[in-house]
């Protein structure tokens, strides 16, 4: 069993207070993690400028060579880690066994993050429109048109709230570090697997450990990094986003309520597009912001529903290294049972018809964790509350509405498909603001670009745009 | 509150502690049952019980015959049904615990708290909490046992004590109601009038503080670049079911400026609620893992640690099991109360050669429904 520490900008800290990691299916303890409190992070919140002048003091070329250093010993090397040594194969089983992801899921997202920071240099040269880092690096600069133009760091390390069990997410604050700014994690008690390992993995390749501080803990250390951190993000519920919105502190990451839009020109082909469909709904056990958990179509919904059903409804329970195990168990039995009443409820609404009923009981209840198989369902109208849902497991609402009345009716959505050639819809779509990542033609949901923003350019939630004027001294 | 066990083994000390508590025991049975010195309350008691305390309890052992004391008891009037009789006509102190919502809990004192604090006032090392030196009570105000204790032990001592408005019924009810930004400011506000005595040059050394108060204390004070150290604080006492070992080693590595030696800062835990008085700490340690160990003041008041399903059986030493006190003072008599907290039983040392509780914690059965640490 390993024993991990916390990291305070670089200096390992191991508390008296510890809380186990525990094995979804086997209850076995897998490590037992230093619990720090939110004071400490408080107080440590000091040297947060060190961090970003030691990072500062490699210049933007040579970070992006190092990211793509860590990017290699994170997929391929063995880390130090806590009081042992990590392999590939042990994060891997580690990760599996305390988020109840399958193994092939969690290589998955292990080779998203190393992707990521591998192409840093691209994503980065994305996402900045081609700006030299170095006039980030160094506040201001020439852009090329004769004018000056500056950009003052928000905050010297990004923050960030990590999410329990949900190991893609991980993508989102990586590139901080080849911005020259530093790293302030609270790991999710049930993944710290990700932040320990990148963080290792970052320092191995090179990378100055007071650039970097991870404080596992309580509420009271998410509570403290949020309110002290300048800028920070968070990943919870829609309570949690909900609380944040307006703070431009904070980054709030919950549901997605993505959904694929089929326009009345393509809809009678619905049949060409269902592996698509299949793929949002499925991947990473449909437990991702990114997940489709609304088709919207004015017609053959009934069809496409049970298309999907006859694919979706037999997946059954596989152990976690089996290669074709396509459902992540719910590590907190409660949790599974809890969500599943809430479907029933909405599944017994007059006007929603449950496809994947005819193929089993959707509840698995093992001793220690649970299971939901995928449900799909029909709404005959988007009044209908399921067809605002979005749970953590495979579950899609096939929504009948007339497509003059979509964008009244889609809600936010954070990533939508629209499976359509009609100009204005798509102009529509192109013009709402309910849609954050839009998709034309067709892409599965779950297939992101890495260069483009996610949630908002992140430059521009570190970064601020603002006047800087030269003139000589004489 | 102490044995003087000089040249005597734990054994013959321990042997000593128990006849003492035997025979204070016995004694106070005989004031609290007795007609001429009895209170009201417990002369009444003594109507419904299967046995006549008077004769038939002999030693501590005995009190186990009483049934357990039901701290509702304390809730509402007349108050005067808990003065003994021979005490009648000594000026009478109400104390109050709880009361947030409903009918608070009263305690009546007359000597109690000075006695208890002067007793510990001789755990306090002078060089930390130098006599004649000036005290901040930070902590709950309004009709509170604490506020007067600490004012005594500050005069004891030979020092003034400054206090400041902290209502902690008014902090449970914005934890109640979720108004989080309102219990900030409430801390704040008390945080600022701490500061404010403690930046007025009155030269105070030494203070009485709750663990959520030191910590904001120390934030606070460092946002103004300075710190509990630095302002010249060198003794504190504090009390509370936060006292982890962990939170205890956060507070001196790093809110008080390290070890006693190292910063000059000595912090001392107290355990204790206005039933029982207080019990003090073994001196805790970095090479002893800041494990918390506390001694009821016996033979005042008496500490066990009792089986979950039956409280008349102690718990092996080492095991865990639920808080349970008794008071034995001619004020007041408690034969046997079930705190909220659970803890491990500790073994007798020369300082305290009586049994003493560990890792206190809220009782995991009301853990979940208790507000805790609110101030």
């Amino acid at each position: 069993m390993l024993t991990l520490p916390a990291l305070r900008w670089g200096k390992l800290y191991t508390s008296l207070d510890t809380q186990e990691v525990i094995h979804f299916d086997t209850g076995e303890p897998i490590a037992k993690i230093s619990q720090v409190n939110g004071g400490m992070l408080q107080l440590d919140i000091k040297h947060a400028a060190r961090a970003r002048s030691v990072l500062r003091s490699i210049p933007c070329s040579e970070l992006l060579s190092l990211c793509k250093k860590a990017a290699s010993i994170f997929e391929t090397g063995s880390v130090p880690m806590g009081d042992g040594v990590q392999s590939v194969d042990d994060f891997i089983h580690q990760q599996s066994a305390s988020t109840g992801l399958p193994e092939h899921m969690c290589r998955s997202n292990m080779k998203k993050n190393s992707f990521v920071l591998a192409n840093m240099t691209e994503i980065l040269d994305a996402l900045t429109r081609g700006l030299d880092l170095n006039i980030l690096s160094r506040g201001y600069g020439e852009e090329g048109r004769g004018v000056t133009v500056s950009y003052q760091v928000q905050s010297p390390v990004l923050g960030a709230v990590l999410p329990n069990n949900s190991p893609g997410v991980h993508t989102l604050w990586l590139p901080a570090v080849a911005l020259q700014i530093g790293l302030l994690l609270k790991p999710g008690s049930q993944e710290p697997w990700t932040p320990y390992r990148m963080i290792a993995s970052f320092i191995e390749a090179g990378i100055p450990a007071e650039a970097f501080a991870l404080y596992p803990g309580g509420h009271d250390v998410g509570q403290a990094l949020l309110n002290r951190c300048s800028r920070s993000m968070v990943f919870g519920s829609q309570q949690t986003v909900e609380q944040y919105a307006g703070n431009p502190a904070v980054q709030a990451h919950g549901p997605g309520f993505s959904k694929i839009i089929i326009g009345d020109d393509v809809v009678d082909r619905w049949e060409d597009y269902l592996d698509l469909m299949v793929e949002s709904v499925f991947s990473n056990s449909g437990r991702s912001c990114i997940n489709c958990s609304g088709i919207w179509a004015s017609r053959h919904t009934e069809q496409i529903a049970a298309a999907l059903a006859e694919r979706l409804g037999p997946v059954d329970v596989l152990p976690p290294q089996d290669e074709k195990a396509g459902l992540a168990a719910f590590t907190n039995k409660q949790m599974a049972t809890g969500t599943w009443a809430m479907v029933q409820k909405d599944l017994a609404e007059s006007g929603v018809n449950d496809l994947t009923a005819a193929f089993g009981d959707r509840l698995v209840e093992r001793d220690r964790c649970a299971y939901l198989r995928p449900v799909v369902a029909t709404a005959n109208s988007p009044d209908r509350a399921i067809a605002g849902k979005e749970y953590m497991f495979p579950f899609v609402g096939v929504v009948q509405c007339p497509q003059k009345d979509l964008l009244r009716k889609i809600g936010t959505t954070l990533v939508c498909t629209a499976l359509t050639r009609d100009e204005q819809l798509i102009s529509d779509l192109t013009e709402s603001c309910l849609v954050d990542r839009l998709n034309i033609g067709p892409i599965p949901t779950n297939r992101l670009s890495w260069l483009q923003p996610h949630e908002g350019n992140l430059i521009d939630f570190l970064f601020r745009s603002r006047a800087y004027q030269i003139a000589p001294m004489v | 509150m102490t044995v003087d066990t000089t040249g005597s083994s734990l054994a013959e000390s321990a042997a000593v502690a128990r006849e003492r508590l035997d025979a204070h025991a016995y004694e106070t049975v005989q004031w609290h049952f007795h007609e001429s010195t009895g209170s009201p309350f417990w002369l009444e008691k003594k109507a419904g019980l299967s046995f006549d305390p008077l004769t038939e309890v002999k030693c501590f052992e005995d009190l186990k015959k009483f049934p357990l004391f039901e701290d509702d008891w304390l809730r509402g009037g007349p108050v005067r049904r808990w003065v003994p009789k021979g005490l009648d006509g000594r000026p009478t102190y109400v104390f109050e615990t709880g009361g947030t919502t409903g009918i608070p809990k009263s305690r009546v004192v007359i000597d109690d708290f000075r006695t208890d604090y002067e007793l510990f006032s001789e755990t306090l090392p002078d060089q930390y909490f130098p006599r004649g030196a000036n005290w901040l009570m930070l902590g709950p105000s309004g009709p509170r046992r604490l506020r007067l204790a600490v004012e005594h032990l500050c005069q004891f001592r030979g020092g003034i004590s400054f206090c400041i408005d902290l209502d902690p019924r008014w902090v449970v009810k914005l934890i109640k109601k979720g108004w989080m930004e309102h219990l900030e400011e409430y801390k704040k506000h008390c945080i600022d009038q701490a500061i404010t005595v403690l930046t007025a040059g009155h030269d105070i050394k030494c203070m009485f503080t709750t663990p959520k108060l030191l910590e904001s204390l120390a934030y606070g004070l460092a946002e103004q670049g300075t710190s509990i150290q630095e302002i010249g604080i060198t003794g504190i006492f504090s009390g509370g079911t936060e006292f982890t070992p962990q939170w205890t080693r956060f507070c001196v590595e790093e809110l008080l400026g390290g070890p006693v030696e190292e910063s000059g800062v000595y912090m001392t835990p107290t355990y204790g609620n206005t039933l029982m008085g207080l019990a003090c700490s073994r001196p805790i340690t970095a090479e002893d893992g800041y494990k918390i160990s506390y001694y009821a003041p016996q033979p005042r008041a008496v500490v066990e640690v009792v089986d979950f399903e039956d409280h008349t059986r102690v718990v092996e030493p080492g095991g865990t099991g639920r808080v349970k006190l008794y008071t034995m003072t001619k004020e007041f008599f408690v034969p046997g109360f079930l705190e909220r907290d659970e803890g491990e039983r500790e073994a007798p040392y020369q300082a305290y050669p009586w049994d003493g509780v560990s890792g206190v914690r809220p009782y995991h059965v009301f853990a979940a429904q208790t507000t805790v640490g609110v101030y």
